[in-house]
């Protein structure tokens, strides 16, 4: 376990820094930038902002600075001597007289200041939107689980029967609309037609619903078109033969026995799923107008928001491979067979 | 196996657990007491900062928050007292003198004095503060010297050298370059609006590493507007709360306000229909026809044009018959009533029209768009295309990725194709590209729009001076440039307004830009909403809002319900209204929900001092 673990870490320093490696030069060489607009900006003005942000720096010396951790602001220092006479660690005066850090950048937490808007740290706007596309993630994605395995075993009971079929067109269905469709749907019917929610918005588990269903909605469908697959391959295995025969109840053998292995497809497809649905929906947040993660995943990219866009993609990556290696040990759990250390 | 078993009893409870958790994180601050008033801004806003802004989402949020030298009227846009209470301009027009009524404070009890106006300009002018606005200060003496000439970045000049002086703690004094009929008009603009100096330098020492982002948090801001922030949450709303220290709070109605960041237009429209949002600046382009009778749908000219640049350094479109062919074949009437459809108006000039003073001048057309079509064919011969002629190159049409940009371009592609001939492709970019390919002038025909910041012509003439950071187009005229200048210089209004009407008719004969149409606003309001006018600059002004009662809403319908086209429509905000204590049923409703009926109300209405 350990050693799996230790693996496992090696391998996420080397997938993250390739990762932030990669973006950050591909979002520096993509045209047009962060302080572009409609309006061209007078020379000295546009000079004095990027300086500001430092992109006036070579892409090495600023790709240093955002990783880290050493700060490589011209008056930088490990330590000085603050104006009492006291020594502090980590800090020194400027030019100006300014306080200027010795450390920062993406290794001690700090994933700056958003270039679009001004306000926020990163570190700020993640913070407050996480916890909410989260929320509405898990809540949609506990739907989708219970819709979709009860849907999937429905249909693996009896394969073609007309149950099996209407729950494979519904499947199907759910694949093939785009949420937003459904969204508009469910905002027609439940807003407008039947009054009974609040359009859009954040706040309580009314404004939950809508969205949690059009989010979990697809889900539910893969889920259950991987579970029904599950289910077929190990109804059909010897144990479930012989488990059967020991005489225990149909009930038994297949919430005991059968579950266990035909999951297993549907706990490898939740690790990255989990991953993409607690990041947020960036077409589900803007229907229904919820300040999460989701948005930032395209408007950081087409602001040229170079801090906010690798702060978003860090976080999904480092989403994705811990969801991934939880995954991995949760096979354990269901198949006595796998082992991690076969890894 | 113990440990597995415990394991499968912990799990789930502390997944549970974390999950409850997680929610009422989530949920934190969410649970507001709905606003008085809920406007959409569009979107998030860059930064609540005066100083370094230029977009519209921004100005409105600033406006609730800080107050310059003056306001404008929320219907008329005349300059009204601000924090300066009367004005004086010098004869010449080149001296401004503001005087500065005692009672403003700041929200933390701070005098709003002549030195916080002071200070605040140089912040403003400094180029280490890099604002974007800068240049509508320049018009003072010595203030373009004083953001442009640097020094690795830092000012060479001394603040002393631009015109703006403070006498006393309560007078402040311009000295401009050129006389400038709209200075009054840029002093109520949100850039030029004051920030509080100890605000900014406290939080420079307590967070030397954030203080950008900290003097601006709702805890550490100080503002002297008709509100105060109480909430903000990126990508959902800022939450105003009414500023008791603001000079004139007993004018402002609302308690609380929200400006919601719904970047969609169809969410944005559904939160106005369900009525939790009152106003929204833009409806969703497919229902403007089903709006266009209603009573909450009011759209009037707005200071812009929506244009083509044409890239004049590229053969055949360096030829002035060509480009006039073009644009007269560009069926500017169609565009309007079966595309954009809100009442928008064709246009043959780079400036909007109805600018007191100023006349346009068009570019020559015919009476209908058949003789235009026929002059425009005529004129494609006369430069050597057509039969018998060169044949004229594919050229591409330049716009950012939008549905209504795409129709606009696709009309127009067809046109040209049908009846000069010429084949058009789209090109559509996302929008820093197309910002880029358009600053390089590496296009052949690119969409373009400009709002004005002030209404004076110049804002727009101005952009095309050769090699002008906003020109875009290679064009360049030195008659035209000659003009802009001179007019800048020029003490007569009507002779300067001559000026800049030669230079707008150089533009329109030689057409670097192909004009199509002059906007409307499209903002949609409650009828309810008092206070609140649709204007030509579409800037409103939150100190005027309020909510009127059913007996002021009847006599506000019975004006306007001669006219049969106009629908009546469901008025959000509450039956009684809102309105400010300075008011007289504002008054009255205060004292109704105070002291017990028995109660003497208060003997001082007039409010005192």
């Amino acid at each position: 376990m350990l050693r799996f673990l230790a693996r496992r870490f090696l391998w996420f320093v080397i997938t993250i820094s390739t990762v932030m490696t990669v973006s950050f030069f591909l979002m520096h060489s993509v045209k047009g930038g962060p302080f572009d607009g409609e309006r061209k900006l007078d020379p000295v003005i546009e000079a004095n902002i990027k300086a500001r942000y430092h992109l006036d720096w070579p892409l090495w010396r600023q790709y240093l600075q955002y990783v880290g951790p050493f700060n490589l602001d011209d008056q930088r220092a490990l330590a000085a001597f603050d104006e009492e006479g006291g020594f502090s660690l980590w800090r020194s005066e400027g030019a100006e007289g300014e306080p200027t850090r010795a450390f920062g950048g993406v290794l001690t937490g700090d994933f700056g200041p958003s270039f679009r808007y001004k306000d926020f740290t990163v570190n700020d706007i993640l913070e407050e939107s996480l916890p909410i596309s989260a929320l509405l993630g898990v809540l949609s994605m506990m739907f989708a689980v219970a819709l979709g395995v009860s849907a999937g075993i429905a249909s693996a009971l009896r394969p073609g029967s007309g149950i099996d079929l209407t729950l494979r067109i519904a499947a199907t269905g759910g694949i093939a609309l785009p949420n937003f469709v459904i969204a508009s749907f469910l905002v027609i019917l439940f807003v407008f037609l039947i009054p009974l929610l609040p359009v859009a918005g954040w706040g309580t588990i009314q404004h939950m619903l809508l969205p949690g269903f059009c989010l979990g909605l697809v889900f539910a469908a893969y889920i259950a078109r991987l579970t029904r697959t599950g289910m077929l391959e190990t109804l059909s295995a010897d144990y479930i033969r012989t488990a059967h025969a020991k005489g225990l109840a149909p009930r038994t053998v297949v919430m005991r026995h059968a579950l266990k292995g035909g999951l297993l497809p549907v706990v490898s497809y939740l690790g990255p799923a989990t991953a993409g649905i607690l990041t947020g929906s960036l077409v589900i947040e803007k229907i229904f107008f919820i300040p999460g993660t989701g948005s930032h995943f395209i408007n950081a990219a087409t602001n040229r928001d170079y801090t906010l866009a690798m702060g978003v993609t860090i976080l999904f990556t480092v989403l994705v491979y811990t969801l991934n290696t939880v995954v991995d040990m949760a096979y354990t759990l269901l198949d006595p067979r796998i082992k991690l250390e076969d890894e | 196996m113990a440990l597995q078993r415990i394991a499968r009893q912990v799990i789930p409870v502390a997944l549970l657990a974390s999950l409850l958790g997680g929610a009422i994180y989530a949920t934190r601050g969410a649970r507001l007491e709905p606003a008085d008033f809920v406007f959409n801004n569009g979107t998030e806003v860059q930064t609540l900062d005066p100083a370094t802004v230029t977009g519209v989402p921004e100005g409105r949020a600033i406006r609730m928050l800080f107050e310059g030298l003056l306001v404008s009227h929320p219907e008329t846009l005349e300059p009204l007292p601000g924090v300066a209470e009367r004005w004086e301009v010098s004869d010449d027009g080149l001296e401004y003198t503001f005087h500065l009524r005692h009672d403003a404070l700041w929200s933390n009890g701070d005098q709003v004095t002549s030195a916080d106006f002071m200070w605040s300009f140089e912040r403003f002018l400094d180029p280490q503060t890099a604002a974007e606005y800068a240049y509508m200060l320049w018009y003072v003496e010595g203030a373009e010297a004083f953001t442009t000439e640097v020094e690795d970045g830092r000012a060479v000049h001394g603040f002393d050298t631009v015109g703006i002086t403070a006498p006393d703690e309560y007078t402040l004094c311009f000295r401009l370059k050129a006389p400038t009929p709209f200075f009054l008009e840029l002093m109520a603009f949100y850039p030029m609006f004051p920030v509080n100096r100890r605000n900014i330098e406290e939080a420079q020492e307590r967070f030397p590493d954030r203080w950008q982002q900290q003097w601006l948090r709702p805890e550490n801001i100080v503002c002297n507007g008709p509100y105060v922030v109480e909430f903000r949450r990126v990508n959902d709303r800022i939450r105003f709360v009414k500023n008791p220290s603001y000079w004139d709070a007993d004018n402002v109605a609302f308690e609380t306000v929200d400006a919601l960041a719904v970047e969609s237009y169809t969410t944005a429209l559904n939160l106005y229909l369900t009525g939790e949002c009152h106003w929204i600046d833009v409806p969703p382009a497919n229902v403007i026809q089903e709006l266009m009778p209603r009573e909450d749908f009011n759209p009037i000219p707005y200071l812009g044009t929506y244009f083509y640049r044409v890239n004049v350094t590229k053969p055949p479109l360096d030829d002035p018959l060509v480009r006039r062919a073009l644009s007269l074949t560009i069926p500017r009437k169609d565009i309007c009533e079966k595309v954009t459809k809100a009442g928008q108006v064709p246009a043959y000039a780079l400036v909007p029209p109805g600018l007191a003073g100023y006349t346009n001048a068009n570019m020559p057309h015919g009476a209908s768009y058949e003789a235009d079509v026929a002059e425009a064919k005529r004129l494609m011969a006369e430069a050597g295309y057509g039969p018998g002629g060169k044949t004229f190159p594919t050229i591409e049409i330049h716009y950012n990725t939008a549905d209504a940009h795409m129709q606009i371009a696709l009309v127009i592609a067809d046109a040209w194709s049908k009846y000069l001939g010429i084949n058009a492709k789209l090109l559509n970019q996302e929008w820093k590209v197309y910002l880029d390919t358009q600053s390089n002038v590496g296009y052949d025909v690119s969409r373009s729009a400009w709002i004005g910041d002030y209404a004076d012509p110049n804002n727009f003439v101005d952009l095309f001076v050769t090699g002008g950071e906003n020109n875009k187009t290679g064009w360049g005229n030195a008659d035209y440039d000659r003009l802009v200048r001179d007019a800048a210089a020029e003490l007569d209004p009507a002779k300067r307004m001559a000026m800049l009407q030669a230079a707008e008719a150089i533009l329109v004969d030689e057409l670097p830009v192909l004009p199509i149409y002059n906007y409307v606003t499209q903002t949609t309001f409650s009828p309810r909403l008092g206070g609140y006018f649709p204007n030509v600059k579409d800037e409103h002004f939150p100190k005027f809002w309020y909510w009127m009662d059913e007996e002021e809403l009847a006599a506000k319908r019975a004006g306007h319900m001669g006219r049969d086209d106009m629908q009546a429509v469901e008025a959000w905000g509450p039956k009684a209204g809102l309105y400010p204590p300075a008011h007289p049923k504002g008054r009255a409703r205060a004292s109704n929900e105070g002291p017990p009926l028995n109660e003497a109300p208060p003997l001082n209405e007039e409010g005192g001092d």
